[in-house]
């Protein structure tokens, strides 16, 4: 699928062409463009199908619904490319939700019911990273634990309950921006600025590094175990501003953990083009990906197929794509 | 030497285990009872049979994800086999379990020709054999199995629950492979050092496909005593168990970065755990308090081993 990224890097340009903005591009974003040359297919097909599917109220439905997952993928993504992982997100952003709530329920400002879910997952997420980069627990290890106690600890605390009676100012993704709606706006703004920053900030190709190899990143000078902290923070930041989204788009919250959450954010982050191995992926992917997963989920009710393969369907194409990253590597070495 | 230090671990859990039943009984006159410890050896066989494939799985340096999954997808497809393509039942759960031995050996082939982690491979199909448990279930569930089914589950054998003698009997066998044959001390070397193994002509890849098949075949055989046990089938089954079993691994000493562990240290991990989680129960603490506790356990547990293993060996 993506074998072009194997052209040999030196081509003697045939003609006076620049050689090939299209071509660099392709190396550059090869999965990212397979995903989103997906999701346009889709779209195209679905609608051909179903007319109705690319109604407002069907594309508010699959972009503003879907957008806490991507928040939180890009979040993801970057662990992922410092070479861990992180199965307990989906946990951490339901706890977030039940403190955020709660506290707007408790009649707090609403600032501090938004800011209070970023906060703590900072503070979570720099425990987890201290155990990973100073402790030295495997990523894995680590967050398998972390995911049973914030759900274990979460529903012994709260029984599961319903919060209800969120002020109306709270629910911020109910709103719009300039006619677009804020989990869309916040959506495309983090993804931007996150892209930017991995690709151009020194921080940013810091993580590449560490991916790629810890050992030479060290030898290198980086900081190794202080960006391995840092980028669990980041995400833990990741999943609060997730939590907000997630967290005002109903009148109500559910104070358990999101069923399978972290597994969606994951393979949101890696179908994106983020390679399980680390080392190189990018956010516009992961966010990609959000979309195309959303995407799948909607057309299958639009083409009449039982929403109960949904799972499969996605387990499927993140076998697929597993597998393609694999052989693109075999290719490469 | 190095089986001193894991002689040491292991005594350390049990004695540890020893401890916490004795403060358990004193906490409730209601679990120091033949019937409660018999009983709660029938809750633990499916995790137990689970993870001493997972055992071998992560002595080698892997892990798998997927059994909670393959699990749920052989007892929906013990049910659909039975009730809607009317197999007799016997035949029924042995072609669930094949199935779920082919989704552990679907497991080994991505993990061992593609070379792709573990941890991702089984992540994947962690999703796809949920997924087709959910999709050929449809949300049903089958019940109304016949009476002689219940004996797997809810039987007794002798006095004792007919599936702790199925799990005793897996536990003395994968106890003597691991310990006493080529076969096992190739687990430990492809554990402790992957390359090395294969340049000393090591079947590398042969082993580590047989283990996930193992793996799914455990689960698989899980699913139906599962199935058994609780009279119905439901495509949610199983869920986290892989947690469960990895914890119960990892907290009898295997070491997760592979090379090291013992099938008995397993069962004491996994007795350790159930006793528990029984005894916080029976003192009134809430099933939900006892997961939180477990995961506390399976960080601590490996940051203990961790703090020891830098200050031995290197």
């Amino acid at each position: 699928m993506s074998a072009v990224v194997d052209l040999p890097p030196t081509r003697p340009a045939s003609g006076a062409q620049r050689p090939g903005f299209f071509r660099r591009l392709f190396a550059d974003y090869g999965q990212e463009l397979v995903v989103l040359a997906a999701v346009v297919a889709l779209f195209i097909v679905v609608t051909m199908v179903n007319p109705r599917f690319i109604s407002a109220n069907n594309l508010t439905t699959i972009f503003s619904g879907n957008a806490y997952i991507a928040v939180a993928a890009i979040g993801m993504a970057m662990v992922i490319i410092t070479g861990h992982i992180d199965v307990s997100v989906g946990a951490l952003i339901g706890v977030l939700a039940t403190i955020s709530g709660t506290l707007a329920v408790a009649g707090y400002p609403i600032w501090i019911a938004w800011l209070a879910p970023v906060l703590v997952g900072m503070a979570v997420n720099a425990c987890i990273g201290g155990l990973v980069a100073y402790a030295r627990i495997p990523s894995i290890v680590v967050t398998l634990g972390a995911l049973s106690i914030m759900r274990g600890g979460l529903i012994s605390v709260t029984g599961g309950t319903w919060i209800t009676n969120l002020p109306p100012s709270f629910l911020i993704a109910q709103k719009s921006v300039l006619g677009l709606p804020v989990p869309l706006v916040v959506m495309v703004v983090l993804t931007v600025l996150a892209a930017l920053w991995m690709r151009y900030s020194a921080f940013g190709r810091s993580l590449y590094a560490i991916g790629g190899n810890a050992e030479a990143a060290l030898a290198t000078g980086i900081p190794v175990e202080r960006r391995t902290v840092a980028v669990f923070v980041i995400h833990g930041a990741f999943a609060g501003l997730a939590t907000i989204l997630f967290a005002t788009q109903l009148q109500v919250i559910q104070s358990t953990v999101p069923p399978n959450l972290e597994l969606t954010v994951i393979t949101a982050a890696v179908i994106g083009g983020v390679s399980i191995l680390g080392g190189s992926g990018t956010v516009i992917g992961s966010t990609l990906a959000t979309i195309l997963f959303a995407t799948i989920g909607s057309a299958l009710i639009f083409v009449n197929v039982s929403a109960y393969w949904l799972r499969a369907v996605i387990g499927l194409l993140i076998l697929a794509t597993v597998l393609a990253d694999m052989l693109r590597r075999r290719g490469r070495i | 030497m190095n089986w001193k230090s894991l002689l040491r671990h292991e005594t350390f859990l049990a004695l540890l285990l020893v401890v916490v039943l004795i403060v358990l009984s004193f906490q409730s006159d209601r679990f120091f009872t033949v019937s409660n410890l018999l009983n709660q050896g029938r809750l633990m066989t499916e995790i137990g049979l689970i993870a001493i494939a997972m055992t071998f799985v992560i002595a080698t340096g892997g892990i798998d994800l997927s059994v909670g999954s393959i699990l749920g997808l052989t007892a929906i497809l013990t049910g659909v086999f039975w009730q809607n393509i009317g197999m007799p039942l016997p035949l029924a759960a042995i072609a669930a379990i094949a199935v779920g031995t082919l989704a552990g050996f679907a497991n080994g082939a991505i993990i061992t020709r593609f070379n792709v982690p573990p941890l991702i491979a089984t992540l994947a199909t962690l999703a796809l054999y949920r997924g087709l448990a959910e999709g050929i279930s449809q949300a049903r569930s089958v019940r109304g199995y016949p009476d002689w089914f219940y004996v797997l589950g809810q039987g007794e054998v002798l006095g004792v629950p007919t599936q702790l003698w199925i799990l005793a009997a897996a536990a003395i066998i994968a106890s003597i492979i691991l310990a006493y044959t080529r076969w096992g001390r190739t687990v430990y070397a492809i554990g402790s050092n992957e390359v090395a193994s294969r340049f000393s002509g090591l079947s590398v890849e042969k082993t580590k496909l047989a283990l996930y098949t193992a793996s799914g075949f455990a689960a698989a055989v899980a699913g139906v005593i599962f199935v058994s046990r609780v009279s119905t089938t439901r495509s949610d089954m199983g869920t986290g168990i892989e947690l469960d079993a990895i914890t119960a691994v990892v907290l009898g000493g295997t070491s997760i970065f592979g090379g090291r562990g013992t099938i008995a240290g397993t069962m004491i991990g996994l007795c350790l755990i159930q006793a528990l989680k029984n005894g916080l129960s029976l003192a009134g603490v809430k099933g939900d308090g006892t997961i939180m506790l477990i995961g506390a356990v399976l960080i601590l547990a490996i940051l203990a081993s961790n703090l020891f293993e830098r200050s031995g060996t290197r």
